[in-house]
């Protein structure tokens, strides 16, 4: 007999908009606190104390525009966030300091996220899209140097790019990019060379969002159709379809895989957040909580596996945030 | 008939006089048929017999030459072969020039396509005679253009008229249409003007057509006129007339077409489905890798037997309904379409609550727009309206008719509004046990089976078993079901659906006027009065409504349009049938002896084929209705 469904352990309200990004912060010692940041439609970026359950501080940064993505540079001193007014923006949150220290005029008038990938100490790689329709840029952080422009050929007709990976196998290997395209493909980019390594057309609809992970060449991507597709990655670098699972309902904004890769969780449309089996995609359970649709999911980075945490975040304003397979 | 070969200088008069006397005759298929294809051989590739040819033709007497030139125009395999035999004969005589020119092209339009393409074809085939290619186009568009000429032409003439322009078009030269592009233009644009104007969708087509192949060649670079419209055999044929055949065969190259369109719509389908399997290749794990590192197995699944497809709630209560859909909240567009869709079936089920508001939600339908990309809008509105308007007809219908005259209205909202009485009438006059009623436009309807009379079943299971017990009976018979017969719905609500709509159609409005630019709206409205005319049978109100009817036609009767007067004669097909013969003659007979001259007028001299035969069919149901009034014993 399989149990219900487990609840949220707690929600976080307090943003009053839409939430469209979330990110942990737990992994520092004793006695940093564990922090959640959240990026809303209202331009404002929170930073949640998750022992407190509330907000520690806000920022505000993008003019009221919509932040679609955060992420923390080397700890949790340091945030970029990624708005509609066109912005990446580097923060300094040392020492209760809430300042903008840098900050990158993209142009990019889209929702793409842009991906981090540290490549050497104090060095950082960010792919992000660019001005022209079908273009994705590597700049190096902090310099803000741009390394290459990925171009597709002339007709290739890909679109906009809608969600990026910049990934490398070890600290010795060529970092590449793993881009989901407006007309359903998954392009696999070598950085260094700007070359495109492989291509493969998983969706008809556009892919939504994807995740990857290194160690065994696999990765997820989902779109705003019924079907979540898993490819896999070959010694030739080339891109094959390795299964696809169909959904009950159309949609999905926000795939993340545990970084223990034993489960990921997809955020859908239908309000619903699903969590699978990363080995072989079994359905594990449905997390029915949300009014509205999930933008965002993202796991916890605690070093203590019992602690770690699932997040939520959905267009109803809370981020729900959930213990679940933490056992394992 | 052999010829004398050899240089003698002879004179063939003689033979041009035979061969005119004998066409005139009527005898044009059998000499012509030896002649031609003599003289065809023996004319191409000897100059002397060429020349003879043409003495032949030039000598015929002015009286007779029309016959010989149409026999020979008929008979040419060719235009080339026509321009051996005729040689310069249009240039020469007048009379050749006037038949070929004018009466072939513009007074006739029985020939063929095959014909069209040698008398163009030899027109073009020398440089004397070219200019009288480009004055034949000159009159052919000038026809063609012309609103008057368009009215009273029948359908064939204008097809045989959109023909000859294309024919001439794909004759053209570079230097030629550059010198006449403007006048080109200028009738493309009046033609197609009153093309687009007319009523009947053939001639809305061919003007289409015509633009389209004016517009391709005289913008060789640039933007060229594109129409949408579905293709038949007609816009085919004509499209293909437009590219210039070679002129030695005269095949018409319709079934070439055909056949390599179906073979180009074949090959696509061939790669695309090799591609298919290519992309979505799965390449299948090795099992026993998996098998031994399965840690899956210790993450148990919860229960997922809630996970269901999300499906928006749809309401419950008409008045929601009526919320929802005036509500203006734009994020709410879920519940919106939920609405629209569950809005019929509500409806019939909920007839007392949708009384209530039944004017309100009727207003609300009519004005009702797209808001999201839904499947089906239009026809999910209209049988939410023919709802509405079945379960409350005359407060509904009282708003509707009104509506049709008011100011404010597209000519689709008030056409919807015909289409809706139309079909609330065909369902109130149809036996309940019919379950679907068919949907019919506004063609002349097919005969349904007619309700029953209201009456309790009662008295008639008494008289029937007072029969049966008195009758004695020599042979069963077969029995056949007896149909269940339910009260006729429409008898009490005729007349609102009827007269209101013919009260004010002579009374123009500053958006809307029946009798002046909307005649469509005009012909759609005549033709809903002769389906309601009909439906009409076996209603108490059926002798008023032929009455108003008749006078409504007879102020009618000489429109120009022809689809206006394709209603007039529906609707006097359907006053025959509907209205009990006997109040036929007791009412109208002077309006009926009328109304059958002009029928008589109709049938004869009308353009149009339809109408004529409309007309005829009319005088028939006449001729039966006198019979069957004769045959009763008074």
């Amino acid at each position: 007999m399989a149990l219900p469904p487990p609840d949220p352990q707690f929600v976080l309200r307090g943003t009053s908009a839409a939430v469209h990004t979330l990110h942990f912060s737990c992994g520092g010692p004793e006695p940093d606190i564990p922090l959640l940041f959240s990026g809303s439609e209202n331009g404002f970026i929170h930073v949640w104390n998750l022992k407190t359950h509330r907000v520690d501080t806000a920022l505000d940064g993008h003019g009221r525009k919509s932040v679609y993505c955060v992420e923390t540079v080397g700890g949790k001193d340091r945030l970029l966030s990624q708005g509609r007014d066109q912005r990446i923006c580097l923060w300094d949150l040392a020492e209760g300091r809430t300042s903008v220290t840098d900050s990158v005029f993209t142009e990019h008038v889209g929702f793409c996220r842009c991906s981090l990938l540290k490549v050497a100490q104090g060095r950082w790689l960010m792919a992000m899209a660019a001005r022209s329709l079908e273009e994705v840029q590597i700049l190096e952080l902090p310099s803000k140097t741009s390394v290459c422009t990925l171009k597709p050929e002339v007709g290739a007709k890909l679109g906009m790019p809608m969600c990026l990976k910049l990934w490398q196998l070890n600290c010795d290997s060529q970092p590449v990019l793993l881009a989901g395209y407006e007309d359903g493909s998954v392009v696999l980019w070598n950085v260094s060379m700007g070359k495109v390594l492989s291509q493969l057309i998983c969706h008809q609809e556009p892919v939504m969002s994807l995740d990857f992970d290194a160690e065994k060449a696999k990765g997820i991507s989902g779109s705003s159709e019924k079907v979540l597709s898993i490819w896999s990655l070959n010694e030739q670098q080339n891109l094959q379809v390795y299964k696809t699972h169909e959904l009950v309902n159309a949609g999905i904004s926000d795939i993340t895989i545990r970084p223990d890769k034993k489960i990921l969780a997809t955020a859908g449309w239908d309000h619903r957040i699903r969590i699978f089996g990363w080995k072989k995609l079994k359905p594990l359970a449905v997390l029915d909580y949300h009014t509205a649709t999930v933008h965002c999911v993202s796991f916890s980075d605690h070093s203590n596996p019992r602690e770690r945490l699932l997040a939520a975040g959905s267009k109803d304003q809370r981020i729900s945030v959930w213990s679940i397979y933490a056992q394992t | 008939v052999c010829f004398i070969p050899g240089g003698l200088d002879c004179s063939i008069s003689f033979v041009s006089r035979v061969l005119g006397k004998v066409c005139i005759h009527g005898r044009q298929k059998e000499i012509l048929g030896v002649l031609v294809p003599h003289l065809t051989d023996l004319t191409k590739s000897d100059c002397i017999w060429q020349r003879i040819c043409w003495r032949l033709v030039e000598c015929v007497p002015d009286r007779w030459m029309e016959a010989v030139v149409l026999g020979f125009v008929q008979r040419a395999p060719g235009a080339d072969v026509l321009s051996r035999l005729l040689g310069n004969l249009v240039v020469k005589n007048k009379k050749a020039q006037f038949v070929v020119t004018q009466k072939m092209l513009l007074l006739q339009y029985g020939h063929t396509t095959a014909v069209l393409q040698n008398l163009l074809g030899y027109l073009s085939l020398d440089s004397l005679r070219r200019t009288l290619l480009l004055r034949v186009l000159q009159e052919l568009l000038e026809t063609w253009s012309s609103s008057s000429a368009l009215k009273h032409s029948s359908a064939e003439q204008q097809l045989y008229i959109s023909k000859a322009i294309v024919i001439c078009l794909s004759h053209l030269k570079e230097p030629e249409i550059e010198s006449c592009r403007q006048e080109l233009l200028t009738s493309m644009m009046e033609g197609v003007k009153c093309h687009l104007d007319s009523s009947l969708p053939q001639l809305r087509r061919l003007g289409m057509v015509v633009a389209e192949s004016i517009s391709s060649k005289i913008n060789t670079e640039g933007p060229v006129l594109k129409f949408e419209y579905e293709e038949d055999d007609e816009t085919r044929e004509l499209k293909a007339l437009l590219v210039q055949t070679p002129p030695s065969c005269v095949v018409p190259s319709l079934p070439d077409d055909d056949r390599s369109e179906k073979g180009g719509a074949a090959l696509p389908l061939v790669p695309q489905s090799n591609e298919k399997p290519h992309t979505a290749a799965p390449v299948m794990p090795d099992e026993e890798l998996d098998a031994e590192l399965d840690s899956d197995d210790d993450l148990t699944p919860y229960d997922m037997s809630e996970d269901k497809e999300l499906k928006m709630k749809s309401p419950v209560y008409i008045r929601d309904c009526i919320e929802v859909l005036t509500g203006s909240r734009a994020e709410d567009v879920d519940k919106w379409e939920a609405t629209v869709k569950a809005l019929e079936s509500l409806v019939r089920k909920n007839p007392a609550a949708t009384r209530e508001v039944s004017v309100e939600l009727a207003k609300i339908l009519l004005h009702l727009e797209e808001k999201t990309c839904m499947e089906g809008f239009v026809e999910l509105r209209q049988r939410a309206q023919v709802a509405v308007l079945t379960t409350d007809p005359i407060p509904v219908a009282k708003y509707l008719t009104s509506q049709f005259y008011s100011l404010n209205y597209s000519l689709r909202q008030r056409m919807d509004i015909l289409d809706v009485l139309v079909l609330a009438a065909q369902e109130l006059s149809c036996p309940k046990f019919h379950g679907k009623t068919k949907h019919s436009d506004a063609q002349k309807p097919c005969i349904q089976l007619l309700p029953g009379s209201d009456s309790s079943k009662d008295w008639r299971r008494i008289v029937d078993e007072r029969i049966k017990s008195k009758t004695r009976r020599f042979d069963m018979g077969r029995s056949h079901v007896e149909l269940a017969s339910c009260p006729n719905e429409f008898n009490s609500v005729a007349g609102h659906f009827f007269f209101p709509l013919i009260q004010h159609f002579d009374r123009p409005l500053t958006t809307f006027d029946l009798l002046g630019e909307d005649h469509l709206v005009l012909g759609r409205l005549v033709h809903t009065l002769a389906i309601l005319m009909y439906l009409a049978v076996n209603t108490v109100a059926v002798t008023a409504m032929g009455k108003a009817l008749l006078e409504f036609v007879w102020a009618l009767r000489f429109h120009t349009d022809s689809y206006v007067r394709q209603g007039l004669l529906s609707c006097i097909s359907s006053l025959l049938l509907s209205v009990p013969a006997e109040r036929i003659l007791a009412d109208m007979t002077e309006e009926l002896l009328e109304t059958q001259s002009w029928l008589g007028d109709v049938m004869e001299k009308d353009p149009d084929g339809d109408c004529r035969r409309l007309a005829l069919q009319n005088l028939l149901l006449m001729e039966n209705l006198k019979k069957k009034l004769e045959a009763v014993p008074s």
